[in-house]
């Protein structure tokens, strides 16, 4: 502890100094003054200034998840907290650590409707892990480190700390270490009670037709936990799905894998899922987009659910095996429980269960046909991914088809190079986090797979790109619609186009101009391959405008409230059976 | 694999001791507002001044899915040291009070009286033409007694909602 009295401000710099963070993304304003003046006056930590706090999450998401450290925002009190409510909610949903530091009117002004009041705490209850309004200077270095502890610890998430500007103006000379602060009741359970394991082990060895459905828990675990599942696959000879969050934590080129489940899975994915007798659920949640129609959700499978946060399990589809822990720390037991037992899999079971999956597997689903010269948005995207595979590129993306096709096209053969918004669906997502992934990794390939509506939601934060200098690469796939939306207003709604058309489009290439990029269009299938390598060979950041086919619908498809095994798998399969009632009211 | 479908709705007391703390009470309700789950009654105050611990009874029915459901949700609020279900966790003593107000004069002030007598409610204020009865007990005798007091004059009634406690040496 030190005796010389300091600002509040000061402190949190010091605190974010020993909680190891060189970066903040953020926006000032009146209520956040002090700290943007206890900012100026440092060096460890640098500011980003984004274009509005939207973007702000997003980078620190692109950063957090890209890094397996806490992204920091900072924002301001008011429309600056409230901005940050959409990035926070993503990263609530997808489980990312985040801190975002909001400023707020002094104490004795809350809740006289001051100007640029809002109850941040209030408002981000629901939509943060934990959120703290800070009223004493005294304890802001202790909150600070609480914060970062819950944002990080057990399933991460997102955590606000609420700083009224008398508090963080007045003086303190109280301060704690990181070392020194405890959490007096948040001790997330990590490690497996054993005979969980031991029972896991038992019934994975009866397994004739067993799967590995792994989730974004295991990236969150770290690299370790991607390597001991890429372990535990190979040593069973068994074939592993992952889950859009997950995509990464097994390798994608590896002929055990599936690919991605859920509605534009595989098919070989979903009808293992399907088909399968022993599910082994790994840091996956059983998310709508996975399970599809519930009562036909791998209806005769004996069911493994490891996972961080018990109220994860049972809640969308009842389980045989719950395991509450860190996926890491039960992979491990597991591997260990598995070469302990000296246990062995049914090699003809697996044999005739592989041979039923390479059927599936044959059907090719993801096959399109590029003819001519109009690009289709697959093969735009393929060629993305066959042309930057070797530069182990960092992929983010916006919300909709794009985001689907390159989640079916990209292989990742490593964790920490997917960026995308999967349980919120945030359009705008990709372009702000691929600033933070950029920032986090100066050298890298950073791509922002996109679509032309997506893009327009973040678009201001080409100027924070523009002022860092950061390469990011902007892939726009431009088939001039809302394309998801478009899809499911063919399938479901009689083709009744409502407003889904992305009309009144900018120059693209213009833009990229404006705002100090260079801006590439392309629209032929021959020029596509050339374009691409200049895109990557370009130094600072690039706008791509790839202009493709306008009514390409993303396949396979499983519809909304429809079962694993009533896949379309191409436009030839529309005419199958009406989408029920049910599922008609189902996003 | 079970279907919820057909599983039957039960009623629970669930105790919850949280870190005494601003919002602390927001989160918990937020949490069964958000997700929809039912309220049927809820009470919280400060139970350790030194420690500042509060506790939490709330009295709510689902099915046995969503059951699980709410303590897993209520156990991983960061605020929350221990949740525990009093209805299955063994027997457990479930009290509630009521402060009822009748108004009224002569046969029927009598009668309120004697009532109140049967159920061993507490006279804590009265005048010429109204009582104030202080009753506890399990809730479902309180229904009765309000419900008795009805054609009596009631006027108001003010009730606590359920506190309880597990029977035996053990604490929560």
């Amino acid at each position: 502890m030190s005796a010389e009295l300091k600002t509040g401000a000061q402190m949190l710099i010091r605190a974010l100094r020993d909680q190891g963070v060189d970066v903040i993304f953020g926006y000032p304003g009146g209520a956040v003054l002090p700290i943007y003046d206890a900012l100026f006056q440092q060096n460890d930590i640098q500011h980003i200034l984004v274009r509005q706090e939207g973007g702000a999450v997003h980078a620190a998401e692109g950063y957090a998840r890209s890094t397996g450290k806490v992204g920091v925002v900072l924002v301001t009190s008011g429309p600056g907290a409230t901005n940050a409510v959409t990035g926070l909610t993503d990263a609530l949903m997808d489980s990312i650590p985040i801190v975002c530091l909001t400023g707020q009117v002094p104490t004795h002004l809350i809740g006289n409707d001051a100007f640029q009041e809002a109850d941040t705490t209030g408002i981000t209850r629901p939509c943060t892990k934990h959120n703290y309004l800070v009223k004493d200077v005294a304890d802001l270095p202790r909150i600070m480190h609480e914060a970062f502890y819950v944002a990080r610890s057990g399933r991460p998430g997102p955590v606000v700390v609420d700083l009224p500007k008398d508090v963080v103006q007045a003086k303190t000379s109280h301060y704690v270490t990181p070392a020194e602060v405890k959490h007096r009741s948040y001790r997330p359970q990590t490690k497996a009670e054993d005979h969980k394991i031991a029972e896991a082990v038992e019934m994975i060895a009866k397994a004739k037709r067993p799967i590995v459905y792994a989730g974004g828990g295991v990236i969150n675990s770290g690299p370790k936990a991607c390597e001991l599942l890429t372990r535990l696959v190979h040593m069973l000879g068994v074939p592993c799905t992952n889950t859009l969050m997950g995509l990464g934590a097994f390798p994608g080129s590896d002929p055990q894998f599936l690919g991605m489940l859920g509605m534009h899975g595989t098919y070989e994915a979903n009808l293992a899922m399907y088909n399968c007798d022993v599910m082994i659920n790994i840091g996956a949640r059983f998310d709508d987009r996975v399970t599809g129609r519930l009562d036909e959700f791998s209806p005769r499978s004996k069911k493994i659910h490891v996972d961080i946060d018990a109220s994860s399990i049972n809640k969308n589809v009842m389980v045989d095996l719950p395991i509450v822990g860190d996926a890491g720390s039960v992979l491990e037991d597991l591997l260990a429980a598995w070469q302990a037992r000296k246990l062995q899999l049914d090699q003809k079971a697996l044999k005739d269960w592989w041979q039923k999956i390479e059927e599936w597997r044959a059907r090719d689903c993801l096959k399109f046909e590029q003819k001519g010269q109009v690009i289709k948005p697959q093969h735009a995207i393929k060629r993305l991914y066959e042309l930057t595979k070797d530069r182990s590129p960092f992929i983010t993306t916006e919300v909709g088809q794009h985001q689907m096709w390159a989640a079916q096209y990209f292989k990742f053969e490593q964790p920490n190079h997917w960026m995308t918004s999967g349980g919120l669906g945030t359009m705008g997502y990709g372009m702000p986090a691929a600033m933070g992934v950029q920032r986090a990794h100066p050298d890298a390939l950073v791509i922002d797979v996109a679509g032309e509506a997506s893009i327009l939601m973040n678009i201001q934060e080409l100027s924070c790109i523009a002022q860092y200098n950061l390469p990011v690469k902007v892939f726009i796939v431009n088939n001039q619609w809302m394309g998801m939306v478009r899809q499911w207003q063919e399938l479901l709604h009689g083709g009744r186009y409502s407003e889904s058309y992305s009309a009144a489009l900018p120059d693209f290439v213009k833009l990229a101009e404006a705002f100090h990029a260079v801006g590439i269009r392309c629209d032929k299938a021959d020029e596509l391959d050339d374009k691409i390598m200049e895109m990557i060979e370009t130094p600072g950041p690039v706008i791509f405008d790839c202009l493709v086919t306008k009514d390409e619908n993303c396949f396979p498809m499983i519809p909304s409230g429809a079962a694993h095994y009533e896949m379309l798998l191409g436009p030839e399969d529309k005419a199958g059976k009406p989408i029920s009632e049910e599922g008609m009211v189902l996003v | 694999m079970a279907n919820h479908k057909t599983q039957v709705t039960e009623s629970r007391t669930i105790a919850v001791l949280v870190d005494n703390e601003p919002g602390v009470l927001a989160r918990v309700i937020g949490l069964f507002s958000g997700r929809g789950y039912n309220i049927e009654s809820l009470t919280v105050t400060e139970v350790d001044p030194r420690q500042r611990f509060s506790r939490i009874t709330v009295v709510t029915s689902g099915t046995p899915q969503i059951l699980e459901q709410i303590k897993a949700q209520l156990d991983r609020l960061v605020p929350v040291h221990r949740v525990s279900d009093l209805s299955i966790e063994g027997p457990a003593v479930e009290r509630e009070l009521a402060l009822v107000k009748v108004a009224g004069t002569g046969e029927k002030r009598v009668e309120s009286l004697r009532i109140a007598d049967i159920f061993r409610a507490r006279v804590v204020d009265s005048s010429h033409d109204h009582f104030i009865f202080e009753m506890t007990g399990k809730s479902e005798k309180l229904d009765v007694f309000i419900d008795l007091m009805q054609p009596l004059g009631l006027v108001d009634v003010s009730r606590t909602g359920v506190v309880a406690i597990s029977r035996g040496p053990q604490g929560l």
